[in-house]
């Protein structure tokens, strides 16, 4: 007789509505012998791929003690290539096995023809990447057996070809394909500049109904051959003060919503990287936003 | 307009290719091209695969310096760009790549030491196995030994190099303290193993690499043992099984002819 599994509380513990930080190996056992007071760690699935070996061994422990949010970077959902059923099936093993409270991946492609680029590159917004996309969240949602989040992309120009707005194609997507939506605020910022577009009003145009999360990280400010200012998506910094008061605004709109810290590369020691949580935190728990900080984001 | 499949087929072909033309049709805020602009997206793929080798071979990376270590590996990334995004085990191909760049001729032995690096990872991501104490050979009768058969750890991996691979490896990793190292002495075999969470490397002496190799292919201990003893006729056979039991190399003992069980499946 198969013995039923007993599930402890954690177990089942969603993402509570709060600060997280992306989990690094440099920062595991501080991690594990303070206990720091955090809502949530997230990890990039592809990182969690290995058959064995330490990561696990770390993110078993830590997973414990900690609700998860799991993040695909591999899936390519904005290519024609049909999605790797392999991926698929290793995702599938890691959402069994962690039991993550979300999990999303990005409105991007990163393979073509078998060649994987390790990038998360843009897609025109066109009816033809609007089928393309719905069709493989389907997939990825019904091979999964559950809701995915997509993330916005950080985007350096744009397609000629492109139809819609990315506000409204990520809204149709959401409406057509039923996934959830993360809104990286750096994204927001970093795109919005490099397009010339106004990020309050991004916000505004942006279907919130179906945000279950945010992420926030770093840019790093470059300009192009005209002189125009170009911001770098590169997670290696402190979040920086336009994306704070854009953060702010979104939570006025939205109230409290699950947010990461992304830090990828350049990594703080973990009290620089907790102070940031701290401090995404304490944005949500303020009360209402102070319309100086909206100037703020709309002098961009 | 391009259709999205040739679009993104366009975009690829200028990605690794540093002399590719911008593809038409990525615009700045004007409207018009910005080459400036798809060199980011060049820029990120290319510091990507190239950070993600370096991660994966740090020894080789110190031993030639970042500027050398980068633009080969942007070589041979251009060539063999990852076919999966697991990036874990990315660059199997890069110790053949090594031997085959001449800019590195002169540096014979650092295709071997990027074999060991490989062999490290393999194990640091293998697949968890319990290991057998040091009873686990006791119920062997006398005349059954010839006949049994050892299931090695699946992080078990060994690299047999004419040069001193292992020496030469720890000096790069701060695992050794860096100093002369005999090029004209005998090479090394390295064995790696990973029984819990640390990866233990380590040379090994005459006969070890054929008795331990000829055991991974699951031929018995008196075909081990020969294989050994051809090789190095003063090949310790006690002294051996000892280091790898104590090692943690030996998850399972049985006789030749039983089937090897089925290995749970591990997740994911």
């Amino acid at each position: 007789m198969a013995i039923p599994r007993v599930v402890g509380a954690s177990r089942h513990s969603a993402v509570p509505k709060r600060a997280g930080v992306g989990l690094k190996p440099e920062h595991y056992r501080t991690i594990l012998e303070t206990q720091p007071d955090l809502g949530f760690f997230e990890v990039h699935a592809e990182n969690y791929m290995g058959a064995g070996g330490p990561p696990h061994r770390y993110l078993t422990r830590i997973r414990e003690t900690y609700p998860l949010s799991l993040h695909g970077v591999g899936l390519s959902i904005g290519g024609t290539d049909r999605l790797d059923k392999d991926h698929l099936k290793r995702l599938a093993g890691l959402l069994a096995r962690y039991e993550p409270g979300l999990f999303s991946e990005h409105l991007a492609w990163s393979t073509h023809d078998t060649a994987y680029y390790d990038d998360l590159l843009p897609v025109p917004y066109t009816e033809e990447t609007l089928s393309c996309v719905v069709a493989h969240i389907d997939e990825v949602q019904t091979s999964l057996g559950r809701q995915m989040l997509l993330e916005n992309p950080s985007t350096y120009f744009a397609f000629a070809e492109s139809t819609w707005p990315e506000t409204d194609f990520i809204a149709e997507v959401a409406l057509r394909s039923g996934c959830g939506l993360l809104l990286d605020v750096n994204n927001v910022q970093v795109a919005s500049t490099n397009q010339n577009w106004n990020p309050v009003a991004y916000i505004d145009a942006f279907p919130l109904r179906h945000v279950q999360e945010i992420h926030l990280g770093g840019h790093t400010p470059e300009t192009d051959e005209k002189n125009r200012p170009l911001l770098i998506d590169t997670h290696d910094r402190p979040v920086h003060a336009d994306v704070w008061a854009l953060f702010a605004y979104a939570i006025g709109k939205l109230g409290p919503v699950p947010t990461l810290i992304e830090w990828d590369s350049k990594l703080p020691d973990w009290a620089e990287l907790a102070a940031e949580a701290a401090r995404a935190e304490a944005v949500m728990t303020a009360p209402a936003q102070p319309v100086r900080e909206l100037h703020h984001a709309r002098a961009v | 307009m391009p259709g999205l499949s040739e679009r993104l087929a366009g975009f690829s072909a200028a990605l690794l290719n540093p002399v590719a033309a911008t593809p038409p049709g990525l615009v700045g805020p004007d409207g018009q091209p910005s080459p400036r602009r798809f060199a980011v997206y060049r820029n990120n793929v290319v510091v990507g695969l190239t950070e993600a080798l370096k991660a994966n071979f740090p020894a080789v990376a110190r031993i030639v310096g970042d500027p050398f270590f980068l633009a080969m590996a942007r070589d041979f990334a251009a060539s063999s760009p990852p076919v999966s995004p697991v990036l874990l085990g990315y660059g199997g191909g890069f110790p053949d790549f090594i031997t085959g760049f001449a800019p590195a001729a002169h540096l014979p032995y650092l295709a071997d030491v990027a074999r060991l690096e490989t062999a490290w990872l393999e194990a640091y991501h293998a697949q968890e196995a319990e290991s057998l104490g040091p009873e686990a050979l006791a119920n062997v009768a006398p005349d059954e030994a010839s006949r049994v058969v050892l299931d090695l750890h699946p992080s078990l991996r060994l690299v047999r190099s004419p040069y001193p691979v292992v020496t030469i490896w720890a000096m790069n990793t701060g695992l050794k303290e860096v100093g002369p190292v005999d090029f004209d002495g005998a090479g090394e075999d390295a064995f790696v193993l990973r029984p819990q969470a640390e990866v233990i490397v380590r040379s090994l002496p005459h006969g070890a690499y054929d008795f331990i190799a000829a055991l991974a292919q699951g031929r018995p201990l008196g075909d081990a043992m020969a294989a050994a003893l051809t090789a190095a006729p003063e090949f310790d056979l006690a002294a051996n099984i000892r280091q790898l039991i104590s090692g943690g190399a030996i998850i399972r003992v049985r006789l030749c002819g039983e089937p090897e069980p089925v290995p749970a499946k591990d997740l994911p």
